[in-house]
């Protein structure tokens, strides 16, 4: 073979590892194969940050990268069309540590494929393009595909166009208990029961689905598994962070969540509320409460600190939690310089900081010896609010609750040099990078709403976009995009850009209606469709990027233990509230307290309390709940959009010994007990709790034979020691030795791979 | 005491043998499990590949980190300044304060009276190293340290001065010392976590201490630090529930893998075969972790040398001990916290406390490490996070004073893992305010430490939200001065 032939395979091969695919072997564009390896390899040194750029030459601008390098005048970084006389092709393909390209010390190297990429894009031309997220998304005709019975809406028309172009086939759509289950999860957090199952499954179809989707999206439920992911990018808490960690009252925040994505309000006003509710004209208490987004980052109770210094962070957090959060924008990179990839200047991030720099705050209201739930600005909520403007929250707390809140109050905003608080530079005022779209004050005015608006403004090339890949990710356990918090020039090319924009643009022209986009998604052939994994899959698509399966993923922490507390029976529904302390091993806060404060010591909750799902666990910051850390959950440190999904064997550890999974399965096996006449039946009847679906011949026997082995190794000692514990009281009447057996059983379920997937 | 001192010892040992017998004496594996830990999530291949690690050949192989939670006294340690005792009471010149920002305890005060050490120092070892009575133990063993009184830092306050020594960063939700570590060099041990954490509280002022000092940050939640708990159960839910033997939950995870191959049959999900293998791990954990965490079968000259506290889980001595046996057992970091050491007033009262804490302890754990052929390969770290005042904060007396904190010179110690031995490095001024000779940023120390473990801080990278991030930043230098 050749030496261009073996280059042009291994281009083939490196395309078809990235799934960037041209359509002809000899297009290369800028946005899909130059620009990112420009970006991570170059533009630290040769891109946006203009304080730290080498030899005063850009290359992230056509202008910069054709223009005449300083000091040497018949020399150009790129000559469109000609590699040869392209100092950047020159010095990128050069072996000569003096000369070559990036430099040695900078621990960065060019692989020989993207050095031939690079010399294909100049030879052609050399041609710049806008980064694909500043481009606002414009409706794309939906392709047609060859085998048109299997899309059944839009989006399996983008998929299955590219299944088709690659060769593979998707799976079959089956209404089975496995999609129940998974939608069931994905919707309402929880498990169908057996009714739904046998309603379901009597007359399984397309239609009897759509009738399961709407009952799901209308269930209370609903509202409270969408929370979750809001709660995570709201970095919500039960405390202030930082070393004392003090108890807040952010709960009625998070209860406004929940009404919020219950009463589906459309994602305009959910967000506009949450950033600006106290700016509206007709601002109410609900519209206020939902600024406590805003204030939901960390607070010290540290004395001694320099207030200022702290200030700034409280502000920065908010900036940040936007940037990441609503715009998938890596804002914090650009506080103390240039940003050093994304077009977002030390000015832009402090102009976009000067909107939440406002509020009239200190950085330290007394150490935790005056512990303050909730730092001013603040509202108070009586149970007279919770009758009247407030009725979504819940009554159990009878007292007066403090929320923290927006509330402004003038104050100028300086670039601060090196993001230091105390180098306070030039003074500025409001706005947001240019690049993503230009603030315009006269448009938008000069304050949160005005950000707000300018969010919503059809021409933001990126609101919409963000959001639905946020929502697609929450279904298919993965982004679109799949950094979905990095829109910008390093993060991943959306693998499917069409649909993206045809989605979000089908999302702004409905009213941003969420429910609705949701519905579109579960009703997708391509989320219906079997998760079962072939080898063909596992060669050509390893993580599952083009959809030739159904997406087949773990629960969540919240949703694994609200599945099992479900399955068994224990589960108390009870919606909003203070949050709860369920068990969890004993001493950890203890061993991390400093002594002050109200979370020195870690209470347990007695009765039901203890059996409520799972995102209503106390967060304390500084000691997270352990068994929800081990599967991943968020410590709520900072905004986090995406969870990444381990598995370790302290996960198996939670679940063979932590005393929540114990106590299920010690209570299922109690209710079950008396059926123990029928063997078949009782095995029948924990895999459709537990699994949502029928035993196979093969399971059932397999679970029998354990069911008399440990029936006959069980002893009545024995089986007062693996009964005796737990809080929920117990009827009487069980023989003992066959209810411990029956729990054996059941925690072994509980176990099963299976059961902590969806 | 002798004699008491070994009845109880006698005691505990009968005990945990009878609760023993049922456990067994499976023995572990101790493959090492080098980069292929990193190899061990597709998911992440293909972006955070690294190859070609350690970077070149290490001096260390793990590291015991015993950290000194609240900030020691450098004045009343390490850092012998007789000019200040000299000038008892005078305030402390503007000159030499030079701009240094002041916490919010001690910025209204009108005067900053300087204040010399209230315990005598003395010199010991080959190397005459100054040390305070306070410390005896380590006098003793100042041959075998590196005493590095140059340490700066640019937090002022606790929390972000601890994030910072044990992140790199003072604000942000970065991955600890011990996360970097399990990430580039993984775990010697497949059954047991490659980074543990160790809590023990002291007598003196206290501040808490938080999980966000040994998170993993961005990276794979598997490099987070294990907190162990002080009782019985050292890894949380490790135990068995009561009734179970260690023969029931084979026989429960062998019908678990047969049905988890049932599914596997048909739904085909690699990720299947995986989690089998995770019960597993978990399964020889649970015979491991209390097999090594088990210090009633350390020899009685072991034991005299930690000292009694030794044996009451939870305490600093105890916490050393176990130290020494999880590192011996191949974890990577060890991680330990003792807090107390806030001592704004009442220094004179409070520090003999917490200096009795750990003094015996500290030592021992050197020459343990020292007498097992150890040290050479394991680094021993202790310190806090910042210094504290040369001058005092409240009422001063002759025999009563308190110290702020002081960012600009701080004193650690190392030894083992390729530290020169018997040296002191770096230098402040008579005042012990600033330093004159040889300053280590925090950054610097990161850097040190990742060299002495065959990484090179500069190339530890790992790629989140479109940024390379490192421990160090993008700053720190190695002390090559203190390599061996």
């Amino acid at each position: 073979m050749p030496v261009t032939g073996l280059v042009a395979m291994a281009l083939i091969m490196l395309l078809a590892q990235c799934g960037r695919q041209p359509r002809k072997a000899d297009e290369v564009t800028y946005n899909t194969h130059i620009r990112p390896i420009l970006s991570d390899k170059c533009f630290k040194c040769h891109g946006p940050d203009a304080s730290k750029r080498k030899s005063d030459f850009r290359l992230d601008t056509e202008a910069g990268a054709y223009a005449v390098l300083k000091g040497q005048a018949d020399k150009h970084g790129i000559v469109p069309g000609h590699p040869d006389k392209s100092e950047v092709y020159l010095r990128i393909s050069s072996e000569d540590p003096e000369y070559m390209m990036p430099p040695p010390e900078s621990n960065l190297s060019l692989a020989h494929e993207e050095i031939e990429l690079i010399r294909k894009w100049i030879s052609a031309g050399a041609r710049y393009e806008k980064h694909w997220s500043f481009i606002p998304p414009a409706i794309t005709e939906v392709p047609k595909v060859n085998n048109d019975s299997w899309p059944a809406n839009e989006i399996d028309h983008f998929i299955l166009r590219k299944l088709e172009e690659k060769n593979l086939r998707p799976n079959d759509i089956k209404y089975d208990a496995f999609l129940l289950k998974r939608m069931m999860h994905d919707i309402t957090g929880l498990p169908p029961d057996i009714q739904m199952q046998d309603e379901f499954l009597s007359d399984p179809g397309s239609q009897k689905y759509e009738a399961m989707v709407d009952r799901a999206l209308a269930s209370p439920h609903y509202g409270e598994k969408m929370a979750i992911l809001w709660m995570d990018i709201a970095r919500y808490a039960d405390s202030h962070g930082y070393q004392d960690d003090g108890l807040r009252t952010m709960w009625p925040w998070r209860d406004w969540v929940i009404h919020a994505f219950n009463s589906n309000y459309d994602y305009r006003k959910f967000i506009t509320w949450q950033l600006a509710g106290d700016l509206l004209p007709d601002a109410g208490m609900e519209s206020v409460l939902a600024t406590g987004f805003n204030r939901n980052h960390k607070i010290t109770q540290e004395g001694g600190v320099i207030d200022e210094e702290y200030r700034i962070e409280y502000v920065t957090d908010r900036t940040n939690t936007v940037g990441k959060g609503l715009l998938a924008m890596t804002f914090e990179c650009a506080k103390c310089h240039d940003h050093k990839y994304d077009p977002i200047s030390q000015k832009d991030y402090f102009s976009t900081f000067a909107f939440f720099n406002q509020v009239n705050e200190k950085g330290l209201y007394g150490d935790i010896t005056v512990a303050s739930l909730a730092d001013p600005p603040y509202m108070t909520i009586t149970s007279r609010d919770k009758e009247g403007p407030l009725k979504f929250l819940s009554k159990a707390d009878t007292g007066a609750v403090r929320v923290m809140i927006m509330k402004d109050s003038l104050r100028k905003t300086y670039i601060l040099d090196r993001g230091a608080y105390d180098h306070p530079a030039a003074e500025i005022g409001v706005g947001t990078p240019e690049a993503i779209l230009k603030y315009d004050t006269s448009t938008y005015g000069t304050n949160r709403l005005g950000f707000a608006k300018w969010m919503f403004d059809p021409k933001n090339p990126l609101t919409a976009r963000v959001f639905v890949n946020l929502m697609w990710q929450e279904f298919f356990g993965r982004g679109l995009v799949r950094t979905s918090g990095d829109f910008g020039l390093q993060g991943d090319l959306p693998s499917h850009p069409q649909m993206l924009d045809w989605l979000a643009c089908d999302f702004m022209t409905h009213g941003w209606n969420i429910k609705r986009l949701v519905r579109q998604i579960v009703m997708s052939s391509a989320y219906k469709q079997t998760s079962v994994v072939t080898q063909a899959h596992l060669d050509n698509d390893p993580e599952n990027v083009f959809l030739a399966r159904g997406p087949r993923v773990r629960l969540s922490a919240e949703l694994l233990k609200d599945h099992i507390l479900s399955a068994s029976g224990l589960l108390n529904p009870t919606i909003g509230g203070p949050s709860i302390k369920p068990y969890q091993p004993k001493g950890l806060w203890e061993a991390a307290t400093s002594g002050r404060g109200q979370l020195a010591t870690y209470v347990e909750d007695t009765e039901d309390k203890r059996y409520r799902r799972g995102l209503y666990h106390f967060i304390k910051r500084t000691v997270p709940p352990p068994a929800m850390l081990i599967f991943d959950a968020s410590n709520r440190d900072q905004c986090q959009v995406s969870r990444a999904t381990t598995s370790t064997p302290l996960q198996s550890l939670v679940l063979m010994n932590d005393r929540q999974v114990l106590e299920a399965s010690r209570y299922m096996a109690y209710t079950l007990a008396g059926q123990i006449s029928d063997e078949n039946k009782l095995i029948t009847g924990l895999y459709r709790k537990i699994l949502c679906r029928l035993p196979k011949k093969e399971e059932t026997k397999a679970v029998r034979q354990y069911y008399s082995e440990v029936l006959k190794n069980m002893d009545d000692q024995k089986a007062r020691a693996i009964l005796g514990f737990g809080g929920h009281k117990l009827h009487d009447g069980a023989d003992t030795k066959t209810v411990a057996s029956i729990m054996q059983v059941v925690q072994m379920i509980f176990n099963l791979e299976e059961t902590s997937m969806r | 005491m002798n004699h008491p001192f070994f009845e109880h010892r006698l005691n505990i040992n009968r005990r945990h043998f009878l609760g023993k017998l049922s456990v067994g004496l499976g023995s572990m594996a101790l493959g090492s499990l080098l980069i292929k830990d990193l190899f061990n999530n597709p998911g992440q291949v293909s972006e955070h590949l690294m190859t070609g690690l350690p970077h070149f050949a290490p001096k260390a192989k793990r590291v015991i980190y015993l950290f000194q939670n609240g900030a020691p006294s450098q004045l009343e340690s390490f850092d012998y300044k007789p000019a200040l005792s000299r000038m008892f009471g005078q305030d402390l010149p503007e000159s030499i304060r030079n701009g240094q920002r002041l916490t919010g305890m001690t910025a209204n005060q009108d005067k900053f009276p300087m204040v010399g050490s209230y315990f005598p120092f003395k010199q010991y070892g080959q190397s005459g190293t100054w040390v305070s009575d306070l410390f005896p133990n380590m006098a003793k063993i100042v041959d075998d340290l590196c005493i590095v009184k140059s340490m700066h830092t640019e937090a002022i306050n606790h929390d972000p001065a601890l994030t910072f020594m044990q992140t790199g960063a003072q604000q942000g939700n970065r991955p600890s010392m011990g996360a970097w570590l399990s990430y580039g060099l993984g775990s010697e041990n497949q059954n047991l976590p490659a980074f543990c954490v160790l809590l023990s509280k002291g007598k003196g002022n206290g501040q808490g201490v938080y999980s966000k000092l040994w998170t993993n940050g961005f990276l794979d939640s598997k490099h987070q630090g294990v907190q162990f708990s002080n009782s019985e159960e050292r890894v949380l839910y490790l135990h068995d529930q009561d009734g179970l033997t260690a023969d029931d939950r084979r026989k429960m995870l062998d019908k678990l893998n047969e049905l988890n191959n049932i599914g596997f049959e048909e739904v085909g999900d690699p990720g299947i075969r995986d989690k089998i293998g995770q019960f597993e791990l978990a399964y020889r954990m649970q015979t491991a972790v209390p097999e090594i965490t088990d210090i009633t079968r350390e020899s009685d000259s072991v034991i005299r040398m930690y000292g009694p506290e030794c044996l009451m889980p939870g305490t600093y001595a105890s916490n050393c001990l176990l130290a020494r046996k999880l590192s011996e057992a191949g974890v990577r970091f060890v991680q330990i916290y003792h807090q107390g050491w806030d001592q704004h007033a009442n220094l004179v009262g409070e520090m003999p406390m917490q200096a009795m804490d750990v003094d015996r302890a500290s030592a021992a754990l050197v020459t343990d490490l020292k007498q097992r052929g150890l040290l050479e390969e394991t680094l021993v770290i202790w310190g806090g996070e910042f210094g504290r005042t040369n001058y005092c904060q409240g009422p001063l007396s002759a025999d009563s004073y308190g110290r702020d904190h002081h960012p600009r010179a701080y004193t650690i110690w190392m030894a083992g893992g390729g530290i020169k031995p018997g040296i002191v490095y770096g230098e402040t001024d008579e005042f012990g305010y600033n330093i004159i000779e040889n300053p280590v940023h925090v950054n610097d120390f990161h850097a040190t430490v990742l060299h002495l473990l065959g990484l090179d801080h500069e190339k530890l990278v790992y790629r989140h939200l479109g940024r390379r991030y490192r421990l160090t930043d993008v700053a720190g230098k190695v002390v090559d001065d203190i390599i061996v």
